[in-house]
């Protein structure tokens, strides 16, 4: 039987009743590791983390260690904005660490200042976390008043404001880009890169952009050691994650483990497997914007490179859907596509027209109104907004959101190509018309040639 | 406790990273579809393609403006860069290899064209922009052809009013975001913004304020598809009917380059052609809606001459033979003294001069006067060194001791904030009421009204390093700002308030002069007043910025004669003319009803006045009195040239026949000299503009053929201006399409007119025609440097031999009068963009917009003037008169002033309480309970 690696979410499992407490979190040993890190060069925490392997929690994956080490010599001020906004669905662990130890992500968003010379951080908080919003304000004011945070923190001469800010809800202000102009007053949209954050971010001036988890794993990398970090882990997926696992399991919740456990383990043996004794349909490894696995995927392990160069999928934020095999996938599908066409956030061409048209295509076909080529026509158009369709995707937007949109739409085609295409002939002919138009071929191009 | 390898006293604080605006000069070569081009490193790549002949289709980017990168067209494949970069916002470097046609590419443009398509109406057939559509034109061109969308379409109310003079169509619109990002960043007013998310993404305006900005005009033009179109111009025509020229709007003194368009005999369309050194594309909505007056009813369309009382329309030679007769029984009776003429700021630069030339050289008299005491001594403006709208961009600083430029010179307005904002220009405002630009500026130095003079003198004192200047710390501000900067300080020099003399004006110039690197740019407002009063229609000079004293021998030759002593200004007329020591006046254009700021004085002039001349396009209130009444042709109607605020001489194109049996000024001069016994000969405004470069010291050089083919025109003398002229080897026309920046072409005859919408690049002269594609803006003709260098080479050696330009001598400069102590408030009265002249209630898109009339004050002062609410009445005496407003309250007027818009429709008006010859204007203000 497999166990989870309990390291960030220990001490709130421990204390379900007061682990966002000061008092609590300071008999646990909270802000050790911000002491241990005063002593330390800014230099020596950011090759601790690097040397963890200790990689983005938010999706993307990104070493945080070389993220730090990217920001421009001698430019300041920086800012750490730390992404809170938890947006992806079916993900809730920030949910959980924002709410239940706090003080935890404080220790490490100051460690983390530290070592990247900023003096003013914030918090970009989902709006909807009206408890976690509470209990971390909470927590910063006490923060500030034990001088954990403030000037002159722990007589160190080192000094930092965290702003909380709390978002004004949507998905798109959870991109890096999209958070800073949000964080600005701005419509969440994402930038176009370069310059990238760490060279020009918010209020124009180079900025670190991590995740909740990220960063409350920070103080305890400090604590034991990069090198004892490493130690856990897969291949290059070092340390422990957490998962949110949601959907038909017996046990759904935030499962807190070691990388390198295969999915069936996490799915069966923590979560207890699908719930009422069915069977798997198929199960979504890293949120809504990743591609679908199934059964013949379950012992992979949790390892984010294998994820995506062999399953041609992503681990993501960390979300794992699981659906029972009586679940139309048609219908998951088109639920989805209608989360990113209310989500996009309008500014590239492709995501902003093409998310609406799959979801009024995939609505129609979840719904008995499918016509037999609609899924060539998605996966057609499609392939001008996730070019290859296929993990990862090509890019014709500046964010992922447009090509994520075609994830389901791509797993359709996966897995259930023939089916489906023989139950949209069905349902026309059930329904009695005349296709639309039938053979419609794929937009290859009856280009105009340009008139010269 | 730390042991940090760099201590944290050592992490710098402030030392924020810039990217680089402005491209290096280091030239990098690259590969575009094969062919190896260069250019400078760091410029965008989808300009420099276009620059070398590949055309990347784009709908978001505009050369103005910032990359944004949000429509996906523009993505090319660029070798070694993971996926398509979008070319838009892709900084160029040595040895990039592009490829803007292969598969990925062509794929990529049909899924965008199609995705922009699936929500479009298509209604292509009753849209504005139908025939000179970027998505109509860019979907032949690069587009799949043909939809596979079967779903419902986006649905929104339309068209929705987002401003008085633009609509929204929400459903045509593609979200390119060009509209708000000229209202961002462009204008300043970001008072429209997306809404709403994914395919609901739309242009909103805030729920209780709609888009009142003066330039948004310019979002029409630029919009990529028939989103936003003007009230003005909707259903009025098709692209493909109009007939364009190039000209320069005259409707403020900034002169900015523009496509003037018309069918069937009407002007319908005014666009900004991008001038570089003048108005970079852009217009403001006066300049761009203003057209409508020239066709408006109330142009009197025949001459008419009083007959027992009343005007009548008679024939041309009995009107003018009537004028005649009158100006000639006035020299007989009482000498050349007893004649005045008043106006000619909104005529040419040929009809200033043959005005002059009638005045000066025939009937001898100098009292004339363009400005209406509304303006700046004419030896302060022609004696100071000048600067160029450009030099604002390069400047160490700007200094503003000028009106709100927002509201009398809008575009230069822009450039004033581009220069702040953009380009890191400190800007220092002296004003005694808050501008346009004051939350753009670094430092504001407010001083009451009528004290700028001695502000100015602080702040240049504190500049020069004097230790004793009082440095308040507004002024420490404006100072430090300065420091470690090079180059040339330009100011912006004009009148703050008409409610005071010039006197305080001109002791801040004096000050700033004294300087070392100083320039000026003389804020004058009325369209061609520079241009009038380089070319003699000001008392004390003559034609080409020389004294009356140091040119009377060489224009004795030329003319024949010229007046023995200087003459009267405006208000000098006026004064006189109430003394009754001048009979004879001639309203050349000019309203001073409206624009003397000193009614009384003024009514007590022309009321004295036994013969009046009214030339003009209206019968004015002022000239509705008049004996004579000759009707001229006007801009937009008659071929010629104008004067810019820089002294940058710029064609003016005839585009519509006159109306009814108008006349150009210049040949009512030239007919009424005739008739007093001199024919100047000319035949044509050419005739008149190569005798103007014979003559006129400071327009050496600028003759017709110069005027013809100097692309962006000439800034005088051209012999100090060299790098301002740019000639061009072919005649061509206006090219460019309406959404894309307009290249100036080098104005051609107007019988060369063409389309704006086919993108037809014509050139006359060469024979050849070029077709480009659907979109693409024509390469400019290539320059003839000979030409330019020759012209100027020839112009250095005339000016040299001729009498020596005016040059201000500030020393000379008497201290400004103290002000008076304080009533309760002293005045500010300006102009505000929208006012009651002729250009905005004669044209019925802006005569709405007029600001209306009221006394506005501080809110502090509101309880000290004893008013419970904002509208109510309030009775305001000064010295010179009671009149009875409403009072308003608003913090951009300072505690202790007032402000009263001037020139808006009502029977009282500041005018009524000016005294212009007082320094200041003091105001007791009381309930009217």
């Amino acid at each position: 039987m497999v166990e989870e690696t309990r390291i960030i979410t220990k001490f709130l499992q421990e204390r379900p009743d007061d682990s966002w407490t000061i008092d609590a979190a300071l008999g646990n040993g909270a802000y050790d590791g911000l002491r241990k890190a005063l002593g330390m060069t800014p230099a020596d925490i950011v090759a601790e983390v690097t040397t963890s392997g200790l990689r983005g929690r938010g999706g993307a994956g990104f070493g945080t260690g070389q993220k730090w080490s990217f920001l421009p010599k001698e430019v300041f001020p920086r800012y750490l904005a730390v992404n809170g906004d938890e947006g992806e669905p079916s993900t809730f662990k920030d949910h959980m660490l924002v709410e239940r130890d706090p003080h935890q992500l404080i220790e490490g968003i100051v460690i983390t200042s530290y070592a990247i010379q900023c003096h003013h951080a914030f918090i970009y908080l989902r709006g909807e976390f009206a408890l976690g919003a509470e209990r971390l304000g909470q927590a910063l004011a006490e923060a500030y008043e034990r001088g954990f945070v403030g000037t002159n923190i722990l007589d160190s001469g080192f000094d930092l404001e965290i702003v909380l800010h709390r978002g004004a809800g949507c998905y798109i202000a959870g991109d890096e880009t999209g958070l800073l102009s949000s964080l600005e007053g701005e419509r969440a949209m994402p930038r176009i890169k370069p310059p990238f954050p760490a060279v020009q971010g918010v209020y124009a001036a180079p900025t670190i952009v991590n995740n909740v988890e990220t960063m409350s794993t920070v103080p305890h990398i400090i604590n034991r050691g990069g090198e004892w970090y490493a130690s856990m882990g897969i291949n290059r997926s070092t340390g422990t994650r957490i998962f949110s696992v949601s959907g038909n399991v017996e046990r759904p919740g935030n499962y807190e483990v070691e990388l390198g456990m295969t999915f069936r383990e996490l799915i069966y043996d923590l979560a207890g497997g699908i719930k009422g004794g069915k069977g798997l349909g198929f199960f979504i490894p890293g949120g809504a914007s990743s591609p679908w696995l199934i059964e013949e995927h379950l012992d992979a392990p949790l390892d984010m490179d294998s994820v995506q160069s062999e399953l041609k999928t992503m681990l993501g934020s960390g979300a794992i859907m699981v659906y029972d095999d009586t679940v139309d996938p048609l219908l998951v599908a088109w639920r989805i596509a209608k989360f990113f066409a209310h989500e996009s956030c309008g500014k590239c061409t492709p995501c902003r027209e093409g998310a609406g048209w799959l979801e009024k295509v995939l609505y129609r076909m979840a719904h008995g109104y499918g016509r037999p080529e609609d899924l060539d026509l998605i996966l057609g158009f499609g392939n001008n907004l996730a070019p290859g369709l296929s993990w990862p995707p090509g890019m014709t937007t500046i964010c992922q959101l447009g090509p994520s949109t075609m994830s389901p739409a791509v797993s359709l085609r996966n897995y259930w190509y023939d089916e489906i295409k023989e139950r949209m002939t069905r349902d026309a002919e059930a329904r009695g018309e005349i296709p639309v138009r039938a053979g419609t071929e794929p937009a290859a191009g009856i280009a105009v040639e340009a008139a010269v | 406790m730390s042991t940090d390898a760099v201590p944290m006293s050592q992490w710098p604080s402030e030392q924020r990273y810039v990217i680089p605006v402005a491209p290096g000069p280091e030239l990098v070569t690259l590969t575009i579809d094969g062919k190896q081009v260069q250019a400078r490193r760091g410029e965008l790549l989808i300009k420099v393609a276009q620059e070398h002949g590949t055309y990347i289709p784009r709908f978001c980017w505009h050369e103005r403006m910032k990359p944004v990168g949000m429509c996906r067209m523009c993505l090319v494949e660029v070798e070694g860069m993971r996926g398509m970069q979008i070319s838009c916002a892709t900084p160029i470097a040595d040895g990039m290899v592009v490829n803007t046609q292969s598969d990925n590419v062509k794929a990529t443009q049909d899924g965008v064209l199609e995705f922009l398509l699936i929500n479009h109406p298509l209604d292509c057939p009753v849209c504005d922009r139908g025939g000179e559509c970027p998505l109509q034109d860019q979907t032949l061109a690069f587009g799949p052809g043909e939809s596979r969308f079967v779903e419902e379409k986006r649905h929104f109310a339309k068209p929705i009013p987002i401003s008085d003079l633009v609509l929204l169509d929400r459903e045509r619109c593609i979200q390119c975001g060009r509209c708000t990002r000229f209202a961002a960043e462009i204008a300043g007013d970001p008072l429209i913004d997306f809404g709403e998310r994914g395919a609901s993404t739309q242009v909103i305006t805030y729920p209780d304020e709609p888009f009142t900005s003066y330039f948004s005009g310019n979002t029409v033009q630029i919009c990529p598809v028939g989103a936003l179109t003007a009230s003005s111009y909707r259903f009025r025509a098709r692209p493909w009917d109009l007939q364009t020229v190039e000209t320069s709007c005259q409707t403020c003194a900034v002169g900015c380059r523009g496509a003037l368009q018309s069918t069937s005999n009407r002007i319908v369309r005014l666009l900004g052609v991008d001038s570089e050194p003048v108005n970079q594309g852009w217009l403001c909505d006066k300049g761009r809606y203003g057209y409508e007056w020239v066709h408006s009813d109330e142009r009197v369309r025949a001459p008419m001459v009083r007959k027992n009382g009343e005007l009548v329309e008679v024939s041309w030679p009995e009107a003018l033979d009537v004028a005649a007769d009158g100006l000639r029984a006035a020299l007989d009776a009482k000498g050349p003294s007893s004649i005045a003429i008043l106006g000619g700021a909104r005529g040419t630069n040929e009809d200033a001069y043959v005005w002059a030339r009638l005045a000066k050289g025939v009937l001898g008299t100098d009292n004339v006067d363009a400005q209406l005491a509304d303006g700046l001594p004419a030896e302060v403006v022609l004696g100071l060194p000048g600067a160029t709208i450009a030099d604002l961009d390069t400047a160490r600083a700007v200094v503003l001791v000028a009106p709100d430029l927002r509201e009398e010179l809008p575009i230069l307005h822009l450039r004033v904030r581009r220069a702040a904002v953009d380009l890191g220009v400190p800007v220092i405002e002296i004003a005694p009421r808050a501008s346009g630009l004051t939350r753009d500026v670094t430092a504001v130095l407010r001083h009451a009204p009528g004290e700028a003079g001695a502000m100015a003198e602080q702040f240049a004192r504190a500049l020069a390093g004097d230790g004793t200047a009082s440095g308040s710390g507004s002024i420490e501000k404006a100072v430090s700002a300065l420091d470690g900067r090079d180059g040339d300080i330009v100011v912006v020099l004009g009148r703050q308030s008409l409610a005071e003399s010039s006197e305080s004006v001109v002791q801040a110039a004096a000050a700033l002069a004294a300087l070392p690197d100083v320039k000026f740019l003389s804020a004058l407002r009325r369209g061609n007043v520079r241009g009038a009063i380089d070319l003699g229609l000001t008392p004390g000079f003559l034609p080409g910025r020389v004294t009356l004293d140091t040119a009377r021998e060489h224009y004795v030759d030329a003319w024949g004669s010229v007046p023995a002593r200087p003459g009267l200004d405006a208000a000098g007329v006026l004064t006189a003319a109430a003394a009754g020591s001048i009979d004879t006046v001639v309203l050349l254009g000019a309203d001073p009803e409206e624009d003397f700021p000193d009614r009384i004085r003024m009514r007590a002039g022309l009321d004295a006045v036994g013969f009046t001349i009214a030339i003009g396009a209206f019968a004015a209130d002022a000239s509705a009195g008049a004996d004579v009444f000759l009707p001229t042709t006007v801009w937009g109607e008659k071929v010629g040239s104008m004067t810019n605020l820089e002294g940058r001489v710029m064609r003016q194109a005839r585009l519509v026949t006159p109306e009814g049996l108008t006349m150009d000024d210049w040949r009512i001069a030239q007919e009424l000299a005739a008739r007093l016994g001199t024919d100047f000969g000319f035949d044509t405004v050419e005739d008149v503009q190569n005798e103007i470069a014979r003559v006129a010291p400071a327009h050496a050089g600028v003759d017709a053929e110069l005027i013809l083919r100097a692309r962006d025109g000439a800034v005088l003398p051209i012999a100090d201006f060299p790098d301002e002229i740019t000639f061009q080897q072919v005649l061509g026309v206006t090219t460019g399409r309406s959404w894309e920046p307009i290249k100036p072409g080098v104005a051609a005859d107007e019988s060369h007119l063409a389309s704006l919408g086919t993108g037809v690049v014509e050139s006359s002269g060469t024979g050849s025609d070029t077709t480009i594609k659907p979109g693409l803006v024509s390469a400019d003709a290539p320059e003839d440097a000979a030409a330019s260098d020759a012209a100027v080479e020839s112009a250095a050696d005339l000016l040299a031999a001729r009498p020596p330009l005016h040059r201000w001598d500030r020393a000379a400069t008497a201290p400004a009068p103290a002000p008076p102590d304080a009533y309760s408030l002293r005045l500010v009265a300006a102009r505000t963009l929208y006012d009651a002249g002729r250009i905005v209630s004669s044209s019925p898109s802006l005569a709405a917009l007029a600001t209306g009339f009221a006394l506005v004050v501080h809110p502090s002062d509101l309880g000290r003037i004893g008013v419970s609410a904002e509208g109510d009445d309030v009775r305001v005496t000064s010295a010179r008169g009671t009149i009875t407003v409403p009072v308003l309250a608003d913090a951009a007027t300072a505690p202790g002033t007032a402000f009263m818009p001037f020139a808006q429709r009502g029977p009282v008006g500041p005018n009524d309480l000016i005294d212009i010859t007082a320094p200041v204007t003091e105001l007791r203000v009381e309930t009217t309970r």
